[in-house]
Parts: C-alpha cells; sequence; structure tokens
C-alpha cells in the first residue's frame, strides 16, 4: 500500500518541508552568515602598506626637516602648530612629532604600534639625510601569503559559529515548538517509535548541513577567494561531526523546557560566551593563559581550530583527530543527558 | 475497557478519586461534567499517556506498560484536547505522516472523505477554521480503523453547524461497529451521541446510566423555570413542593425551578401560588429535563459555572 512508507522518512521530509516553509529560519542559517562574512571580509580586506603620518612642530628651523621627510616614500608630512601638539598626539592624527633641533626631538607614544613603526622610518629617512653610510643593503623579496589575510582566518569561524546556532537551534526550536503545541503528546499516543522522530530531526537538520557549508564556501572562494588548503572533504567530515555534537547539545537544551522563550534563555546562556571565547572573531589567544586550557575544550574551540587546520594550514584528518575528540565527546554526553531528561509532555 | 480505583494526585489536588468504569465494545460512553471535574486526566490515564497513582485500567484485553504498549495503540484512535498540528504542513502531508505509524488501516484519500476535508487537501493547517482542523484531528486518529476512539472535548469552541458535523461523523464511525470514549461538558452531545454517560465531578463518578435512564431519576420528565420581579418575595421551596404535580423545587434569589411530573396540574399551581404570594413573573419557561438538570440536581451547581 503505498500509503504505509516509512515513519521515519515522512518525518524527515515532514522537518525539511516546515524549515523550507520558514523563511525566516532560511534567512538566519543561510543569508546571515553570509551577510556577516561580506561586511567584515570587506571592513578588514586586505590594503596597501599603511603610510606614516609625521608632524613636526611649526618653527623657523623645521624646513631641512620638513623637506627630507617629504622626499620620503610612504612618509605623509603633517606641520603642527605649537599649541596643538598635545591633542594632535593624543587623537593619533599624527603618530609622531619631530621638533628639529641638535639632535632632533621625537615625541611619540612607544606604547602605539603605529608611532613605534613612525620613529624608526622617520629616524632612517633623517640619518640617511644626515649623510649615514649603509654597511650593505639587502635584496628584498615581497611575497602576498595566501590564507594569511583575515578573511582567511574568519571563514572558518564563521562556518564553525553558522554551525553551532542552526545546529543548536533547529532541533530544539522544533522540538519545543511541538512540546509546547502538545504535539508531541499526541505523536506519544500513537505507535510512533520515539527514536524515529528524534532520528528525524537529525536527518532533516544535517539534510540542510550539506547546503549550508557549501553556500559559505562557495561565497568565500566566489567573493574573496578564500579557498581550502586541505582537502574539502575532511571539511565537509569536520562539519558533520560539529552539526551532530551541536544537535546533541540543542537536544539537551530543548530536552525540558516548556516554552520557546525559556529554550532561548539556555541558548543564549550556552552560546554567548562561545561566540567570545571560541575565536569567531578574534583570536582565542588574546585571553590570558589559565583560561586556555578551558577555552580549548569548548566544543565550538575544537571546531573552529579544526577547521582553521585544515582550511589555512592544509592538516590531514589524522592532525585534527584530538579537536574530533572533543566534538564527539560534547556530542555523546550532550545525547545521552538530552534522551535520560528528555520530555514529551 | 476496564477501569477500577484510579487515582491521580497533582501535589495536594486530587484529580481523579477512585475512579471505576466499564466501557463494552460498540458502544458511545461519555465522561460528562464541568471543568476541572477530572476528565481529561481520567481519559489520560486510559490513554496510557499519564500513570495513575493506583488502579488499574484493562484495555481491548491489554495493560499499559507490560511490553504491548506499540501493540495496543495500533488499535487506538486518539484526539487531544487543544492539540495544534504543525501550521505549515498541509492536511494531506498531515495526515501522511500519521498514517505512516501504523502498520494497517485507511488510505489517505479515504480518511479525507470520510472528514470531509478533499477540497483543503493542499491548504496548511494554520489556514483551517477551527471546526475543519478539529475534523483533520478526529482524521488523525482515525487513519489506522480503530477499535476504540478516544475523544476529549471534541467540539468545545467550534460554532453549531462544525458540531453538528463532527456529530453525524462519529455516528459513522459507529454504525462500522467502532467504540468511542469521550469527555465532554455539552449536556446536548452526551444525550445526542452518547449510549451511556457517567457523570464526574472532583474526580468521582456521581451517576453512571443513559442519558434516558438519567433524566428518568429526577423522577419527572418536564423543568419548569421561572423569575419573579425584583422586590418581590418567593414563595419557599417546601410550600413549592406541595403543589400538584410537582416533584421537587429550588428557589434561587428570584429564580424558581420546579420540576414536575405533570406540566398541565404544576403549571397552573404554581401560577395560583405565586398570585397568592403577590409575586409577578418577569420569566417563564419550560423543557424537558436534561442532562444538565440530572446534575444540577446531583450537586446543585450548574455544569457551566464551576
Amino acid at each position: 500500500m503505498t500509503d504505509s512508507r516509512s515513519s521515519l522518512l515522512e518525518l524527515t521530509k515532514a522537518r525539511i518541508l516546515l524549515f523550507v516553509r520558514e523563511p525566516e529560519a532560511m534567512f538566519w542559517v543561510f543569508a546571515f552568515p553570509l551577510l556577516m562574512a561580506l561586511a567584515l571580509g570587506i571592513a578588514f580586506r586586505s590594503r596597501p602598506p599603511e603610510r606614516v603620518v609625521a608632524g613636526v612642530l611649526d618653527q623657523p628651523t623645521a624646513a631641512d626637516v620638513i623637506r627630507t621627510l617629504e622626499q620620503e616614500d610612504g612618509i605623509d608630512v603633517r606641520l603642527v602648530p605649537a599649541g596643538h601638539a598635545e591633542s594632535m598626539l593624543r587623537n593619533g592624527e599624527v603618530q609622531l612629532l619631530v621638533v628639529a633641533g641638535e639632535p632632533p626631538t621625537y615625541r611619540f607614544d612607544p606604547a602605539r604600534a603605529e608611532s613605534r613603526l613612525a620613529r624608526l622610518v622617520v629616524h632612517d629617512a633623517l640619518m640617511k639625510a644626515a649623510g649615514r653610510t649603509e654597511p650593505w643593503q639587502p635584496r628584498e623579496d615581497t611575497v602576498m601569503v595566501r590564507g594569511s589575510r583575515y578573511i582567511d582566518w574568519l571563514l572558518p569561524g564563521l562556518l564553525g559559529m553558522n554551525i553551532m546556532g542552526t545546529g543548536m537551534w533547529s532541533i530544539s526550536f522544533g522540538i519545543v515548538n511541538a512540546r509546547t503545541r502538545k504535539e508531541l503528546k499526541l505523536l506519544l499516543a500513537t505507535p510512533m517509535r520515539r527514536t524515529e522522530y528524534l532520528a528525524s530531526h537529525m536527518l532533516g537538520r544535517l539534510a540542510f548541513l550539506v547546503l549550508e557549508v557549501f553556500v559559505l564556501l562557495a561565497f568565500g572562494w566566489l567573493v574573496f577567494d578564500v579557498v581550502s588548503r586541505g582537502s574539502l572533504l575532511v571539511v565537509v567530515l569536520i562539519s558533520f561531526v560539529g552539526a551532530a555534537t551541536f544537535s546533541g547539545l540543542g537536544l539537551l537544551a530543548g530536552s525540558r523546557v516548556q516554552t520557546i522563550e525559556g529554550l532561548s534563555g539556555l541558548q543564549n546562556l550556552a552560546m554567548v560566551p562561545m561566540w567570545i571565547l571560541s575565536g569567531v572573531f578574534f583570536s582565542s589567544s588574546n585571553f590570558p593563559e589559565g583560561a586556555q586550557p578551558l577555552i580549548r575544550a569548548l566544543p565550538l574551540t575544537a571546531l573552529n581550530d579544526a577547521l582553521r587546520a585544515v582550511m589555512i594550514e592544509g592538516s590531514s584528518l589524522a592532525g585534527v583527530a584530538p579537536e574530533l575528540g572533543i566534538l564527539a565527546a560534547w556530542g555523546v554526553v550532550g545525547f545521552v543527558l538530552a534522551l535520560s531528561w528528555f520530555r514529551w509532555h | 475497557m476496564r477501569s477500577a480505583g484510579l487515582v491521580k494526585r497533582y501535589g495536594n489536588v486530587v484529580a481523579v478519586d477512585g475512579l471505576s468504569l466499564e466501557i463494552y465494545a460498540g458502544e458511545c460512553f461519555g465522561l460528562l461534567g464541568p471543568n476541572g471535574a477530572g476528565k481529561t486526566t481520567t481519559i489520560e490515564i486510559l490513554e496510557g499517556l499519564t500513570r495513575p497513582d493506583a488502579g488499574d485500567v484493562e484495555i481491548l484485553g491489554a495493560r499499559w506498560g507490560v511490553g504491548g504498549d506499540r501493540a495496543l495503540r495500533q488499535r487506538l484512535g486518539v484526539q487531544l484536547q487543544e492539540t495544534r498540528l504543525a501550521e505549515k504542513l498541509t492536511v494531506e502531508e498531515t495526515l501522511r505522516i500519521f498514517r505512516s505509524f501504523y502498520t494497517r488501516g485507511r488510505s489517505v484519500d479515504e480518511v479525507l472523505a470520510i472528514v470531509e476535508l478533499e477540497p483543503k487537501r493542499r491548504s496548511h493547517v494554520g489556514k483551517l477554521s477551527g471546526g475543519q482542523r478539529q475534523r483533520l484531528a478526529i482524521g488523525c486518529a482515525l487513519v489506522n480503523q480503530p477499535d476504540l476512539l478516544f475523544l476529549d472535548e471534541p467540539t468545545t469552541g467550534l460554532d453549531p453547524q462544525s458540531r453538528r458535523q463532527l456529530w453525524t461523523l462519529l455516528a459513522a464511525f459507529r454504525r462500522d461497529g467502532g467504540t468511542i470514549l469521550l469527555t465532554t461538558h455539552y449536556m446536548d452531545e452526551a444525550e445526542t451521541l452518547c449510549d451511556r454517560v457517567a457523570i464526574v465531578d472532583h474526580g468521582k463518578v456521581i451517576a453512571l446510566d443513559s442519558p434516558r435512564a438519567l433524566i428518568a431519576r429526577l423522577g419527572a420528565e418536564h423543568v419548569i423555570e421561572c423569575t419573579i420581579a425584583d422586590g418581590d418575595r418567593p414563595p419557599s421551596p417546601d410550600r413549592l413542593g406541595q403543589l400538584p404535580g410537582v416533584r421537587e423545587a429550588r428557589v434561587e434569589n428570584h429564580g424558581i425551578v420546579v420540576i414536575a411530573e405533570h406540566v398541565h396540574l404544576a403549571l397552573p399551581a404554581l401560577l395560583t401560588t405565586l398570585d397568592e404570594q403577590g409575586a409577578t413573573l418577569s420569566m417563564l419557561t419550560t423543557h424537558h429535563a436534561t442532562l444538565e438538570d440530572v446534575f444540577v440536581s446531583l450537586t446543585g451547581r450548574h455544569l457551566r459555572e464551576t
């Protein structure tokens, strides 16, 4: 009989249809990470080498210094009126102030990297003009290293963040929503296998994962020329493990809560710290050494590290085994706890 | 189906208090009672969704929680109170999912025909009217051609036409030999659909019989209700009870309810009494006694007001 098809198939089909018919969900899963990548990729795109902005205190003896610096490539010279020196330095309008004299004085804040750079460049120019001879000239071999740009680093992080967000949300939202509507209870009154119901949520999730990974990677490649040095197959495999892990954690978050609001709070509690700590937008090495073991144990850190190792450094599957191990551990614990706490009513 | 001594407590509240029922194959059995009487808890215990604190349930020769639950569920149809199905699935998709849970049963097309939703087969559930949604819910309960159908407040909140449409559908299910257990707080629904009715109050069965027999217990078939004008003093219930043809009388503020064996004797006597008392009538009606009157006579309360 045509109507008695597998319930796993029917339930999975329903998950996919429900997702496709929810334009908002589509936006957050597909469009949002692309917009984020676009905005950040443009904001932090690679620029030509920064120019040094050097100020020279406006006084009659400054003429030589000004002429010398203006002849030098890569230095913008600003004449600084006496009363404005402090404020212009403070606001960063000039990175360094030269006061002409015998010898000249450099005023700058050594805590600012751009000021230290300005000191080196200005000093070099003035010394050359003063007749310094170089013992030797190095040969310069300038290269553009692929994979060293911010967008190359950012894209795997966005992929990881997206896998976490949609993994945590998609399953738990569907389940909590069905619980709120008492649909779970009604399903319980049928001979449906409970494992099939939960499995259908997983399968529905994984079906979209493939598309989600593909869309973000294709976008990175087409718009920013981001390519993976390692195998794309490994990237997809890591994404699968990550998606399964976060589905387990999402299921855990949704195993008992009765309302979408309750779920939302729980999800934020879990996800916001990881957005900050796990190196999505900036490297987690910025946090103190003592916090590193904890940060490295977070599932999103493991996922991001694994994705970056493959995409940026060309690591093999074996190379990311420790990260995959951390992910799998989180996933298994999540599922086991979720299933033992799960409430159908 | 048989249940004995069911008890369910929620904290300090006793929702079901030693409830015993026996329901025979092929009958339509109603649990009638006000909201909060324990009807839903009782039906969910019988459906195997809620575990009783005490008592025993036997359904179609089986029991819950001894390993045969899924086989038993193959033979049951369940509609729950206030369940909302996924709004973005179509009627047909929804039925197809429910059909896939059962090893035998009707085709989706047959069910669509039974619940008269063929024109809506491709509509999203969210776009259906209340009556259509309720028919879909019952359609989901009918996909497996159940031997026993559980309905919890199937027509609450529906307009009269939708209610009648549902009643027709349920009558057809019974003609095919199906058994129904339903809860309702509508006495007319119980009278129309049910062979036997258990009146439930505070988690207990306070009366159980066919609707006709329950009404007959009042000992009279007619009810006279009247209201006297403000400021007039009504006669005492005792005095009214003595009137010819009157079985029982109650006085509530300015309202008088008289249960009468013979309206042609009771009514003139009532009017004469009121006249002697100097009370002016502002309203007078008579009707055949209903289950509502039975409930009021048993508990002193109306079904709706509790």
